[in-house]
């Protein structure tokens, strides 16, 4: 897991360089919404600047004005200290702005040596094995080890991020933008990522780093700006920065962030046992579960969940989580074993007779699996419900049935959307995670499977949604938690499965010691 | 057997040659287009505005290369056309490519009728380029070696591709474009270029297809002349998976379906030929069955470009 704890700061940020870029009064809107709001910002050399801010708050609209994908309605952009615009990905690419997006920018069909020379002049034989050199001393300055010749789709998504990065110092890079770049990498991977910036920064580059994870903006940065609802306000300066441990940095943070309301306190708390009662019969049972679909095959698998608890499913992501997920809501075969729900085998029921025995699975893939993009939010609350009374009768839709449920949704779990006809596909993630909720906690829930439930969330839908998993518990429902954030399976599960390769290493009981017998666990220290 | 005698096998390798080589020009320009990430429905559209107009100049001037040039400018108009209003204007490149096909068959039969119902004039015979020595090959020789240049262009346009998509900064651009457009933009190169210009090729080696069809193998305009060789073409390009080397082979094997009706009808056996003209269809479904299954695509093919859009 990533430390709070700061690692010195290798750059030595002086306020006398001057600024790259400049944003003076830069604002831009958007139909309904002012995305930025007459911001202004100086991006230094040899300074790692964070961008923090929760969902929605206007960090990659300012992103994509600074890669040159957006342009500003109001305001000015300095280059070096005079006005001039940043009209295409091309242009920035001139100016030395190098963009590095939360998914990758590569393709996934072509080799790093490929992608590298693409955007070359076109008549012109790719220079593979020329690019190839160059591409490993700029990777070997920055401290990081790749293979040019591999197959970008083969590559992890860590892997693939060091290797934009290695292509921006290739083309020259003296800006580098890292936007929400750690949010799909493990601890380790992140860390490593922070280290790198940090080093770049130090050789006189300007970073600048869009996240919403305090402890690596606090961590990492060198100067920290805070943007709320698309305005800029306030942030860190670098010597605050330094003069401050990273408690009270942190703190400072969250102020700026949510004004005077404090965040979460942290993993301080633990899960309440008086909710769960072992005496009685286990909700759910797995019997030695098999299955082999997908590239990780789930092997024999056993746990018992009893009413009111939560367990949680800690790992690294990929080793089976979302397999076994998919497995128990029955979206996938399973090859061997049993599934007990309340007494009754459900092995071989349908998704929908499982959902119908109780068993809600609130997926990660928010708008893949989970939701329709261009349906309405209120159609997609029914999704699974599509056809059945009182939402349809005969067939037939009952609009005033479904706008009631919506309304009523839209209040319970504090739905933010312009209206219940909007799309959901433009509504924010936090917010398509509380449709999901909505949609999967109502009615009685008897298991309930949480992936990844705060992945990509800002911090108070986090705890918003972590709320309300304890609150699904304390209703008498078993929750399988699945989660990477260690932390957040601490503070919320009462026991803990560690999964690795498709098979549980072992289950702790969340007492003093745990995360330690975790951390074997995952290292396969263990057996 | 008296089924195999040498007439029926000239007949029938030429025929594949004759047959395979609109094929294989559908098949390599829609393979240019899918790979930049536009599924171009309308190359049978694209192949009769080639077949029309290649017939029309080659008539007019009475110069069967100026024939082929035009060919290859009617592929390229009705292309522009998808160019426009599919890469430009992102609208659905299924509808446009299917609008373009009906218009093209619309448009070019009621040319046709306006200037050639009462003439049905026909065009000499194309001469050809006899290569010494391979052409002296029993069979074989006469069927592939004494032929009309632009089957050697065609068949030298594998190699060429292949060479192009391995090879030069372009092939990458245009596999990028069909993967992954996004990347490509903020490469700093303009994806809506790359695939307009593949498009446009795709127009000109289809347009040339369609003026092969009408200028070498019937040497006259007949309205729907094109028999869906565009749409086979659609089935080569998805089949062959990005390699020229495998349209060329599909190309020849759908060819030789076609071609065995002119060929059975020579060796003198009686099938009726609706029967035979299925044929080349029929072994499109098999080799759909056989192959079709894991045919990968490339990733954003079909979908318009639109920077900065999630």
């Amino acid at each position: 897991m990533l430390d709070a704890s700061t690692p010195e700061h290798s750059a030595q940020p002086s306020t006398e360089a001057p600024p790259i870029v400049t944003f003076e009064g830069v604002t831009k809107r958007y139909p309904g919404i002012i995305a930025n709001d007459s911001i202004d910002m100086e991006f230094r050399a040899g300074e790692v600047h964070v961008l923090l801010g929760e969902n929605g708050a206007g960090k990659s609209t300012l992103v994509s004005m600074l890669s040159g994908l957006q342009q500003p309605d109001d305001g000015r952009i300095l280059i070096d200290g005079v006005e001039k615009p940043i009209s295409s990905p091309a242009d920035a690419l001139d100016i030395g702005i190098s963009t590095v997006f939360q998914h990758s920018m590569l393709v996934p069909s072509l080799t790093l040596v490929e992608n590298a020379t693409l955007g070359r002049k076109w008549w012109q034989a790719p220079d593979r094995a020329g690019t190839a050199g160059a591409m490993k001393t700029a990777a070997e300055r920055i401290g990081v080890t790749l293979d040019p010749m591999a197959l970008t789709g083969d590559l992890s998504l860590g892997e693939r991020q060091q290797a934009e990065i290695t292509r921006a110092l290739m083309r020259g890079a003296r800006f580098l933008i890292l936007d929400e770049a750690t949010a799909m990498l493990t601890p380790n991977d992140a860390a490593r990522l922070g280290e790198l910036m940090q080093r770049l920064a130090a050789e006189g580059m300007a970073v600048v780093f869009i996240t919403h994870k305090l402890n690596e903006a606090v961590a990492y940065g060198d100067r920290i700006s805070v943007l709320r609802l698309g305005k800029k306000v306030g942030g860190l300066t670098p010597e605050e920065l330094k003069s401050l441990d990273a408690q009270e940095a942190t703190n400072q943070v969250v102020r700026l962030m949510f004004g005077t309301q404090g965040a979460q306190s942290g993993d301080a708390e633990r899960p309440d046992m008086s909710t769960v009662d072992r005496d009685a019969k286990p909700t759910l049972e797995l019997l030695a579960l098999y299955a082999d679909s997908g590239r990780v095959p789930l092997s024999n698998i056993e746990f018992k969940v009893w009413p009111g608890e939560i367990l949680g499913i800690a790992g690294i992501d990929g080793n089976g989580q979302k397999q076994l997920a998919a497995a128990l809501a029955g979206q996938a075969p399973i090859s061997d074993g049993r599934v007990v729900l309340d007494g009754d085998y459900i092995d071989r029921m349908s998704i929908g007779q499982r959902r119908a025995k109780g068993m809600r699975y609130v997926t990660d893939d928010r708008l893949g699996e989970g939701t329709v993009g261009t349906f309405p939010m209120s159609i997609n609350l029914l999704l699974k419900e599509i056809g059945e009374a009182p939402f349809w009768r005969s067939g037939l839709e009952q609009p005033e049935a479904i706008r009631e449920n919506a309304r009523r949704q839209v209040r319970d779990y504090d739905i933010r959307t312009p209206s219940i006809e909007t799309p959901i596909g433009k509504l924010s993630g936090g917010n398509i995670q509380k449709v999901l909720l909505a949609r999967e906690l109502s009615g009685s829930a008897r298991v309930v499977i949480f992936e990844k439930p705060t992945y990509g969330l800002d911090l108070a839908n986090i705890a918003a949604t972590q709320t309300r998993i304890r609150e699904t518990a304390q209703s008498g429902a078993a929750v399988i938690l699945i989660s990477t954030e260690l932390d957040e399976i601490l503070a919320l599960s009462h026991r803990i499965a560690v999964m690795d390769q498709g098979e549980i290493k072992g289950i702790v009981e969340n007492t003093d010691g745990a995360r330690h017998k975790i951390g074997e666990l995952m290292s396969g220290v263990k057996k | 057997m008296t089924l195999f005698t040498d007439t029926f096998l000239i007949a029938l390798i030429a025929g594949i040659a004759a047959s395979g080589v609109p094929l294989l020009l559908a098949g390599l320009g829609e393979q240019l287009s899918e790979k930049a990430g536009v599924l171009n429905v309308g190359i049978e559209g694209m192949m009769l505005g080639g077949a029309y107009l290649g017939f029309y100049i080659a008539w007019a001037t009475e110069s069967t290369a100026l024939g082929f040039v035009g060919g290859i400018g009617g592929g390229i108009l009705v292309a522009s056309l998808m160019a426009l209003f599919c890469v430009r204007m992102g609208l659905n490149q299924i509808v446009i490519g299917i609008a373009l096909t009906l218009g093209a068959e619309g448009a070019t039969a009621l040319l046709h009728h306006v200037q050639f119902s009462r003439l049905y004039p026909r065009l000499p015979d194309v001469s050809t380029w006899r290569i010494p020595f391979l052409a002296d090959i029993p069979i074989v020789g006469p069927a592939l070696f004494d032929r009309e240049p632009v089957v050697y262009l065609a068949i030298a346009l594998v190699p060429i591709l292949v060479y192009v998509y391995r090879r030069t900064h372009l092939g990458l651009a245009l596999q990028a474009a069909g993967d992954k457009p996004a990347a490509l933009d903020s490469a700093g190169q303009n994806v809506l270029v790359i695939r307009t210009f593949a498009v446009l090729s795709c127009g000109a080696l289809v347009g040339l297809g369609g003026a092969f069809m009408s200028i070498v193998g019937a040497g006259v305009f007949v309205p729907f002349m094109t028999h869906g060789n565009g749409f086979i073409g659609i089935v080569l390009a998805m089949l062959a998976r990005g390699r020229p080397l495998w349209v060329l082979l599909g190309a020849a094997l759908f060819g030789a379906c076609l071609s065995a009706a002119t060929a059975l009808q020579v060796a003198g056996v009686d099938i009726p030929t609706d029967v035979v003209q299925m044929l080349p269809f029929v072994a499109v479904m098999i080799v759909l069955l056989l192959a079709g299954r894991n045919a990968k695509l490339p990733a954003a093919l079909g979908a318009a470009y639109v920077r900065g859009e999630r």
